[in-house]
């Protein structure tokens, strides 16, 4: 269970990002949180695995707050909430492998992540996991040979290596063609069920959202205005959160 | 659009205006200089003329050739000794300095103040400068080409972290992995071939100025240059220059081809 509660940012004074954000989302649930350029979607996702500092609030992972982590403690939520980037960032010169067996590194001692010292066991796990979002044949092949599609599969097997029991991803399909962004869909909701993980999707396709996602979080100016089930997203809210029609987007 | 079109105008004016300023200061200097443009242009072919003659190597002058090939090679490694050893010490000086991988902004501030000071005090300065302690010897050289190096490197090792290692960085960081896990898996191989094509220039460069410092120093091939060319013996001077040359060229190749194994 992820719970997030009266959370809070500006990244300068009077000019809040975030105002009074609370939600929650049980396991096996994939969240689309949609919104306007400029809402704070980005700014809520990483504030969930507080790569950015926010100002006030609770975030509860299975009923532990991640905001009063310290550092030690925070590297171990860390590495429970995979995270998957709109330009994949994934280290382009290295192998498909060598990128999926990163996700370990929060599991193991800093002299053997320095060296890359990875188990027979975890590289098992990493094929494994190739296989399964369908790469099995470019273990070897470098990140930087791959078309944007495969990079995106790779990352999303970066983040299944950590066992994780929340997947965030930031734009996850927004540099994709239309058939590598139903296949990236797709997998993050198989995955979601399989594994019953909680996924949170910042998207701009609404009909993607509407698509594939269970419950829909809609950010406006940095206040949640909607957070229900993913079927009673309505036209009017979709007006309010945009400010202007946008019913061809839903078709 | 009024106002586009307005900057437009604006921006022309300037570029005018700046045109006519570099005119007007070159005009000035060449009057307060007392300098005659004609006959400084006419002097240019004469000039080479004279080098053409002078320092034309002879068959004779193949006989310097071992010499100056010896030289020449101790020079090449001071400068690949230098830019190494900087590469070294600048790598780890831009990690703890850049903004992404940087420890805090004072460290930050500090690391570019250094750098920017190494790079900003011209090269024979620092020969100069190092003279006074370490006498004429190569270790002078190195030394005053290790200083400017660092200075370059650690301002463009900065930069390259900066621009192609942060998001990779973010992604780690986010998997839970330490700072020294993310420094060596992510940030030391993505900026690997940046960094290799830097010290591949850098050593061109220092191929280069070496020559120049080892006038000062009284080392490598600048030494020898200069004792040739001061007891008049051009054509030896002139094989001289012929070989660093060739030498520079065949290095400035090997480097191409290298970058494009790597990139
Ligand atoms: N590092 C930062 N420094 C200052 N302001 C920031 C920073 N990052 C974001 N902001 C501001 O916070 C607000 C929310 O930004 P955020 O990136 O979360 O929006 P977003 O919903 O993800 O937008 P997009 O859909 O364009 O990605 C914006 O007004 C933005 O200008
Ligand atoms: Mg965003």
């Amino acid at each position: 269970m992820l719970e997030v509660k009266n959370l809070d940012k500006s990244y300068q004074k009077d000019h809040p990002a975030l105002t009074n954000i609370s939600f929650s989302v049980k396991p096996g649930t994939f969240v689309a949180i949609i919104g306007p350029s400029g809402a704070g979607k980005t700014t809520i996702l990483r504030s969930l695995n507080q790569l950015i500092k926010d100002d006030n609030g609770e975030i509860l992972l299975d009923g532990s707050n991640i905001r009063s982590a310290n550092k030690a403690q925070l590297r171990k939520y860390r590495r429970q909430i995979g995270m998957v980037f709109q330009n994949y960032n994934l280290v382009e010169r290295l192998t498909v492998i060598e990128n999926v067996l990163h996700g370990r590194l929060g599991y193991k001692s800093t002299l053997a992540g320095v060296f890359g010292r990875y188990t027979q066991a975890e590289k098992e796990e990493a094929m494994s996991l190739l296989k399964k979002v369908g790469l099995e044949d470019f273990a070897l092949q470098r990140c930087s040979e791959l078309s944007g599609g495969q990079k995106q599969r790779v990352g999303i097997a970066r983040s299944l290596i950590q066992h994780p029991k929340v997947i965030l991803c930031d734009e996850p399909i927004a540099s994709l063609d239309p058939a590598s962004a139903q296949t990236v869909m797709q997998l993050l909701k198989d995955l979601t069920e399989e594994y019953n993980l909680i996924c949170v999707a910042n998207l701009h396709q609404i009909n993607m959202a509407k698509k594939y996602a269970d419950q829909i979080i809609g950010i406006r100016k940095g206040q949640l205005v909607f957070d229900e089930a993913a079927d009673l997203l309505s036209e009017d809210i979709l007006r309010t959160l945009y400010d202007q029609d946008i019913t061809k987007e839903l078709e | 659009m009024q106002s586009s079109a307005k900057y437009l105008t604006r921006k022309g004016w300037y570029q005018t205006a700046i045109i006519a300023i570099i005119g007007g200061t070159y005009i000035l200097g060449s009057w307060v200089l007392n300098f005659d443009n004609l006959s400084g242009l006419m002097a240019v072919p004469r000039a080479f003329g004279w080098l053409g003659i002078n320092f034309q190597p002879t068959a004779k002058s193949v006989e310097y050739l071992p010499k100056i090939w010896q030289k020449l090679m101790q020079t090449v490694l001071l400068a690949i000794s230098s830019t190494v050893v900087a590469a070294i010490i600048s790598i780890f000086v831009a990690l703890i300095g850049s903004k992404v991988t940087g420890i805090n902004g004072f460290v930050q501030l500090i690391v570019r103040g250094i750098a920017s000071f190494f790079r900003n005090i011209p090269l024979v300065a620092w020969s100069m400068i190092l003279l006074f302690s370490f006498k004429q010897s190569d270790f002078t050289g190195f030394l005053a080409l290790l200083l400017m190096s660092i200075g370059f490197l650690i301002r463009a090792f900065m930069e390259i972290i900066e621009d192609e290692a942060s998001e990779t960085m973010l992604a780690l960081k986010a998997t839970g992995a330490s700072y020294f896990q993310v420094i060596f898996q992510a940030v030391l191989p993505q900026i690997l071939p940046s960094v290799l094509s830097w010290i591949l220039y850098m050593i061109e460069n220092n191929v280069r100025d070496a020559t120049l410092v080892g006038i000062l120093t009284g080392t490598g091939i600048g030494f020898i240059f200069d004792l040739y060319y001061k007891s008049f013996r051009f054509d030896a001077a002139g094989m001289t220059v012929l070989s660093i040359i060739i030498v520079v060229i065949g290095l400035e190749l090997i480097s191409n081809q290298i970058r494009k194994v790597i990139l």
